[in-house]
C-alpha cells in the first residue's frame, strides 16, 4: 500500500510544491516550521484543497489528477483525519461523535452506536461515552478524535499536529498511546507537526518540509544526523553551514572556509558538533586545522552544560562545561579563539 | 488595565443631567404601556374577548402569522445560506435587498407588492391568468405582505450564524464520509439551530403585528385580512374595549418574545 502526491497548490502568495510517497509499514512525519505548507499538504491529501496541479494516488488509482480532471472528494476517499484542535462535533456526545462516521458509510443507528462504543472502549474512554467535547479533557478529545478517525476504517490515517492542543504536563502521556495506537494500525499513517520532537518519537519515516518545499527525508536518525535545514540543525543543535567545497575545503558564503577532510567537490553542507568546538583564550597551538576569532554573543545553561553562541567571520556555537566557562572566563562580548579539527566536521553533498 | 478603569467609571457615577435626559427617554417607552394597562384595568376589556369579531381577528392573526413564519423559514434559509456562503457578483446588492423591508416604510412595501402581484401588476393577470391565483385582497397576499417585512428578520439572524460557525467541522464531517447534504443536515443545522429558532420567533413576532403593508396589499376585510392590529386600528372607533384587549396581547407577545430572546438577537446587533 502506498499513498503518492506528486503537484503543487498555489494559494495566493503561497506555493506547496511537493512529491512525496508514503508506504504502509512506517508511521510518516511531516516535520517543518509553522507556514511550510503542512497542513495544507494534509488538505490535499484529505481532498479538502484541490491541486493546482498534479496527482494524489493511492494504491495507483488516482484520488486526484488535474491532468484528467479527477477529484474523488473527500467523502469517498478511504483517509480518516484526526485534525488540529480535533474538531469534535460539539453538539453531539463521544459516542455520536464516533458513531457519525459509521451512520454516513450506511450502519444502520444501532450497529453503528454499538460499534462506536467498542472504538471508545479500545481508546479507553467507555465511560465518557455520553460526555459532550466540551467536557472532555484535550486528552480524551484526541483519543475521540482517533476512534472516530479509525472507526471508518480507514486506509489512510492523517494526523494534524496531534499533540499541539494539550499542555505540557499530559504530552508525554497521551504520545506513548498515540504511538500505541499508530503501530495498531496497518494502514497508511502520516502525520504532520512542526515539533521535532514529536515527530521523531512517533514516526520512523521524516519528510521535512518549509517555505512549500520538501527539504530533506529520511530516518529520525539520518535527518538528525545530515540536517539540511537550520530548522532540524537548530533542533539536534548542531551547527550547519552550506558552502562550495574544492580540495578539502570548504567555502562559505560569507567569505569565510572551512578546513575539512576528504576531498569532495561541489555544493555540501558541513555540519559541526557544538562539542566539537573548543574555545580559548589566546590563539591555539598544535593540530586544530581551523582556527578563528569571535566574539561571544551569549550564553545558554542546558543541564549539565553551556552553549556559547560565538560571532565572527564564521558564527558557530560552542557547549563547553561550566568550569571551563569559569576558567576560561567567558563573558557575553568577550573575544574569544575558536578552534574545530577538520576531521570532527563532517561533509555531505546537499 | 482594563478593569481598574472600568470600576473608575463606576465610581464617579452618572451626571445628573444624564439621569434626567435617560428617564425621560425611558418615559417616551414606558408611559404608553402604562397608559394603556391603566385604561385595560379601568374598565371590562376582557369581556371583549369573547365577541366573535375578535376572536376571528385573533385567530386569523394566528394563522398568517404561522404561515409567514415557515414561508419565511422555507425561502428564508436558502437566501441566508446564499448571502453566506456563495460568493457571486451582486451579492451585497441582494443583502441590502433582502434587508430593505426593515427599513422601507410598510406601506410602501404593500404599495410595491400590488405593483407586483396586483390585478394590474408585473406578474399578478400572470398568475391569474395561469395559476387562477389572485393574490391581493385576499388572505394569501395578507401572508405574502407579512412574509415581505419579516422574512429580513429570520435571513439576518441565520445569516449571521452561518458565518459564525465553525466552517472546519463541516470538513470534518466530509472526511468522515458526509456528503453536502448530510452535511447539512447533521452539522450545519444543529450548528446554527439556536439562531434558527431565535430567527422563527422575532420573524413571526414581526408578522403578527405586521400593520401598513398588509393593509394596502391585502386591504382590511374581517375574516379575510383583517388581523389583530388591522383590527385594532378600526376598533378604536366603533370598540375601543376589543381594541385595547387586542392591543395588551400584541403588547404581551412582543415583550415576551423580545425578552426571551434578548441574548440572542441583541448579540447580533
Amino acid at each position: 500500500m502506498s499513498l503518492e502526491v506528486c503537484g503543487r497548490v498555489t494559494l495566493g502568495a503561497f506555493d506547496l510544491h511537493v512529491d512525496l510517497r508514503v508506504e504502509a509499514g512506517t508511521v510518516a512525519a511531516v516535520l517543518g516550521p509553522n507556514g511550510a505548507g503542512k497542513t495544507t499538504l494534509l488538505l490535499v491529501l484529505a481532498g479538502l484543497v484541490p491541486l493546482t496541479a498534479g496527482r494524489v494516488m493511492l494504491d495507483g488509482q488516482p484520488l486526484e489528477d488535474t491532468q484528467h480532471g479527477i477529484h474523488v472528494p473527500p467523502e469517498h476517499r478511504p483517509i480518516g483525519v484526526v485534525f488540529q484542535e480535533y474538531r469534535l462535533f460539539p453538539h453531539l456526545t463521544a459516542l455520536d461523535n464516533v458513531a457519525f462516521g459509521l451512520r454516513c458509510h450506511g450502519r444502520p443507528r444501532r450497529e453503528a452506536r454499538q460499534r462506536a462504543y467498542e472504538w471508545l472502549a479500545h481508546v479507553g474512554l467507555r465511560p465518557q461515552a455520553a460526555a459532550k467535547p466540551a467536557e472532555l479533557s484535550g486528552g480524551q478529545a484526541q483519543r475521540v478524535a482517533l476512534a472516530r478517525a479509525l472507526a471508518i476504517e480507514p486506509r489512510v490515517l492523517l494526523l494534524d499536529e496531534p499533540l499541539s492542543a494539550l499542555d505540557v504536563s499530559t504530552r508525554a502521556d497521551v504520545r506513548r498511546t498515540l504511538r500505541a495506537h499508530l503501530d495498531a494500525f496497518n494502514g497508511i499513517r502520516l502525520l504532520v507537526t512542526h515539533d521535532p520532537l514529536e515527530a521523531m518519537a512517533l514516526a520512523d519515516h521524516l519528510v521535512v518540509l518549509e517555505g512549500g518545499r520538501i527539504v530533506q527525508s529520511g530516518s529520525p536518525a539520518d535527518v538528525a544526523e545530515r540536517p539540511r535545514s537550520s530548522y532540524v540543525a537548530d533542533f539536534v543543535g548542531v551547527n550547519l553551514f552550506r558552502g562550495r567545497a574544492t580540495d578539502g575545503h570548504v567555502a562559505l558564503s560569507g567569505g569565510a572556509a572551512l578546513t575539512v577532510p576528504g576531498a569532495g567537490s561541489g555544493e555540501v553542507f558541513a555540519v559541526i558538533h557544538p562539542r566539537a568546538v573548543a574555545l580559548h583564550r589566546r590563539p591555539p597551538e598544535g593540530t586544530p586545522r581551523n582556527v578563528w576569532r569571535g566574539q561571544i554573543a551569549g550564553l545558554d545553561v542546558e543541564g549539565a552544560r553551556v552553549r556559547v553562541r560565538v560571532t565572527g567571520s564564521i558564527s558557530i556555537v560552542a557547549e563547553v562545561t561550566p568550569a571551563a566557562v569559569a576558567e576560561l572566563k567567558l563573558d557575553q562580548g568577550g573575544d574569544v579563539w575558536v578552534s574545530v579539527k577538520a576531521t570532527e566536521i563532517s561533509v555531505y553533498p546537499t | 488595565m482594563g478593569q481598574p478603569i472600568r470600576r473608575s467609571h463606576r465610581e464617579q457615577g452618572v451626571p445628573l443631567i444624564a439621569v434626567v435626559a435617560a428617564a425621560a427617554g425611558a418615559g417616551i417607552f414606558v408611559l404608553p404601556l402604562i397608559g394603556l394597562l391603566w385604561r385595560a384595568l379601568g374598565s371590562d376589556v376582557w369581556q371583549a374577548l369573547t365577541a366573535p369579531a375578535v376572536r376571528t381577528a385573533l385567530w386569523l392573526s394566528l394563522v398568517c402569522s404561522v404561515s409567514a413564519t415557515c414561508g419565511s423559514v422555507v425561502f428564508g434559509l436558502p437566501l441566508a445560506w446564499v448571502q453566506a456562503r456563495a460568493d457571486f457578483p451582486g451579492r451585497a446588492l441582494l443583502r441590502g435587498l433582502t434587508m430593505l423591508p426593515i427599513v422601507l416604510p410598510p406601506v410602501v412595501g404593500g404599495v410595491a407588492l400590488l405593483f407586483a402581484f396586483g390585478r394590474r401588476g408585473l406578474l399578478g393577470p400572470w398568475l391569474d391568468h395561469y395559476l387562477g391565483v389572485r393574490l391581493p385582497f385576499t388572505t394569501a397576499g395578507a401572508v405574502l405582505a407579512e412574509t415581505f417585512v419579516a422574512m429580513p428578520f429570520f435571513i439576518l439572524t441565520v445569516e449571521g450564524a452561518l458565518r459564525s460557525i465553525d466552517h472546519r467541522l463541516e470538513d470534518a464531517a466530509r472526511t468522515l464520509g458526509a456528503g453536502r447534504w448530510t452535511v447539512f443536515g447533521r452539522v450545519t443545522l444543529p450548528l446554527i439551530r439556536p439562531s434558527l429558532q431565535a430567527g422563527a420567533v422575532l420573524c413571526w413576532a414581526r408578522a403578527l403585528g405586521e400593520f401598513g403593508a398588509t393593509i394596502t396589499f391585502a386591504g382590511n376585510f374581517p375574516g379575510r385580512t383583517q388581523t389583530v392590529p388591522l383590527a385594532v386600528y378600526l376598533a378604536l372607533e366603533t370598540n375601543p374595549e376589543a381594541g385595547i384587549v387586542l392591543s395588551l396581547i400584541l403588547l404581551g407577545i412582543s415583550l415576551a418574545v423580545l425578552v426571551g430572546l434578548r441574548e440572542r438577537w441583541w448579540s447580533l446587533l
